[in-house]
């Protein structure tokens, strides 16, 4: 059994109007199955609506299914024994950085998951120079968050969460509030952790650029897996991701558009090298 | 304009008040209010006065900084002043139209000024030389025994700790929500008082909203982090007493009696 494990998990929202009838019922995520093994660098992606963070807040025991199961490193997150385990197990970072950091000095941050573990003192500073280290934030751990650019603290949440030493690190929209170089510093972090330190990331985004690296690619939209694959079997299946209003990055569209009027190319091409290369322009 | 205002501010030094434990500090500020009170007479506030001074000088904290901390009570100050003065019965000093002052009125409105500054002077000394996190963690673990009557001693502390983390979060949002409604034609300056605290309400609003919305949010990560109270808590700075504390607590009791004997027992003698 992988890391985390879903059997036909469904969420259903319930929507009441201003005298709390219920006006109708909402399945955000509809009878979804889906197995992440240990390692996976995984990417969820779908446009506003479609679930993916609703699934997200699944996998760390935030939200409970309305029907199926959902399984974190073998424990049902319902079992109620199990709930601290569980969301040790599996880290989340969310998508602001102001409102999810607690400490006011970088390390003080870092170390509030382990606190809460009862972690004794002195491991609690080795994990935390180490997980800083990991995103690259060691030498700013004096500093106070609200000094931070956005990318930076969202660095020191991944830090937070690595220092509570997860199985898996989920990534709701980590970066949807940053800019594109704070979005680079991240992403380059994450896939870093999943690289070196052999973390299983479950990145979920809507930005098709972040999920070039991936090696497992779960399109969801209005609660169903859509589409499901590798970054290279997804991107070239342009016009349905285009269905789904989701942005292709502009190599690919442009690889599908010059191959639609004839000329010679592979499918799914992900980035700009590997198109010159296909056209034999490279230098 | 907004961003000018300080809370909690804190002196960067490298001390050694600066690095006394915050519950030596905080016993030792509250001994000081004590001693304050004690006193009957003027030459009790020399040995306060010294004492006080060798703690400045200790922390290294300029002269300056402190007494701009004054400047917000300087009001109160002027109105204690008054009210002792005018409303002291004894023997006449001046008196003109319906006011009368009297000397014994002088000497009480001096007497109170000077315990009012020496108050402020010596509680602000602390907040100079401790930071935010470190005052709230002394408070907890001094409160620790109120957990017996089920004081949320570390609620508390936690929800101070995070109220100070955002402070400045919200005071940007605050320009932000300003700036846009004053974009949109909203005027925050103009009119009298009742006319400017309603022009406050599209300020006040969304200033909430999105308050209550950060609080849902941090709430949320601090779940997913495991939060679960403060049982089964570790620390990463825990707080421990050392030598430089005991040598604190001995100066500030040496101090206490030395405040008693001048400020009361010199008085009947």
């Amino acid at each position: 059994m992988g890391i985390i494990k879903t059997d036909k998990l469904t969420f259903e929202y319930i929507r009441r109007d201003e005298e709390g009838n219920v006006e109708g019922i909402t399945k955000a995520v509809d009878e979804v199955s889906l197995d992440i093994k240990p390692g996976d660098f995984a990417a969820i992606l779908g446009s506003n609506g479609s679930g993916k963070s609703t699934l997200a807040k699944h996998m760390n025991a935030i939200l409970y299914p309305t029907e199926g199961t959902i399984w974190v490193d073998g424990q049902d997150t319902t079992d109620e024994e199990y709930l601290w385990d569980i969301r040790q197990k599996a880290g989340m970072v969310f998508q602001n950085p102001d409102n999810q950091i607690i400490g006011q000095i970088v390390e003080e941050d870092v170390g509030f998951g382990p606190e809460n573990m009862g972690i004794p003192t002195k491991e609690i500073w080795d994990r935390v120079e180490e997980s800083l280290k990991a995103v690259g934030m060691y030498e700013f751990r004096k500093h106070s968050p609200n000094k931070l650019s956005g990318g930076q603290k969202q660095r020191v949440s991944i830090a937070g969460v690595i220092a509570m030493h997860p199985k898996c690190i989920i990534l709701d929209e980590p970066t949807a509030m940053l800019d594109p170089s704070g979005r680079k510093e991240v992403i380059r972090a994450v896939r870093a952790l999943n690289d070196v330190e052999g973390v299983t990331v479950i990145l979920i985004t809507h930005y098709m650029e972040e999920i070039i690296h991936a090696n497992k690619v779960f399109v969801m939209d209005k609660g169903h897996v859509a589409m499901e694959g590798t970054p290279r079997e997804i991107f070239s299946r342009v016009e349905e991701l285009k269905a789904l209003r989701l942005d292709v990055p502009q190599v690919t569209l442009l690889a599908y558009e010059l191959k639609k009027a004839g000329v010679e190319l592979p499918d799914g091409i992900l980035t700009t090298e590997e198109l010159l290369g296909a056209l034999n322009l490279s230098k | 304009m907004i961003r000018d205002i300080t809370l909690g501010q804190y002196y960067q030094a490298e001390s050694p008040i600066h690095h006394l434990d915050p519950r030596t500090k905080l016993i030792s500020t509250m001994l000081y209010i004590v001693s304050l009170f004690l006193m009957k007479n003027f030459i009790g506030y020399i040995v306060v006065l010294v004492f006080l001074g060798t703690v400045i000088k200790i922390s290294q904290v300029p002269l300056k900084f402190i007494l701009k901390g004054m400047k917000a009570i300087f009001m109160l100050l002027l109105i204690t002043v008054f009210f002792n003065l005018v409303l002291t019965p004894g023997d006449t000093a001046i008196s003109f139209w319906i006011i009368n002052i009297t000397w014994q009125g002088i000497r009480t409105a001096a007497f109170m000024a000077a315990r009012l500054a020496l108050l402020i002077v010596g509680t602000s000394l602390m907040t100079l030389t401790t930071t935010p996190n470190n005052l709230t963690d002394g408070l907890e673990s001094l409160l620790g025994p109120l957990k017996k009557i089920k004081v949320p001693v570390h609620e508390i502390s936690m929800m101070m700790s995070i109220a100070l983390r955002f402070i400045p979060i919200l005071l940007e949002e605050t320009d932000k929500i300003m700036k846009a409604q004053i974009a949109r034609g909203a005027d925050f300056e103009s009119g009298n008082l009742i006319k400017k605290i309603k022009s406050l309400v599209p300020l006040l609003v969304p200033l909430f909203i999105s308050a209550f919305r950060r609080a849902n949010d941090l709430a949320m990560a601090m779940e997913a982090r495991c939060y679960r109270g403060g049982e089964h808590r570790t620390k990463m700075k825990p707080l421990a007493y050392h030598k430089q504390d005991v040598y604190a607590l001995i100066l500030v009791v040496v101090y206490m009696i030395a405040c008693a004997v001048v400020g009361r027992i010199l008085v009947l003698v």
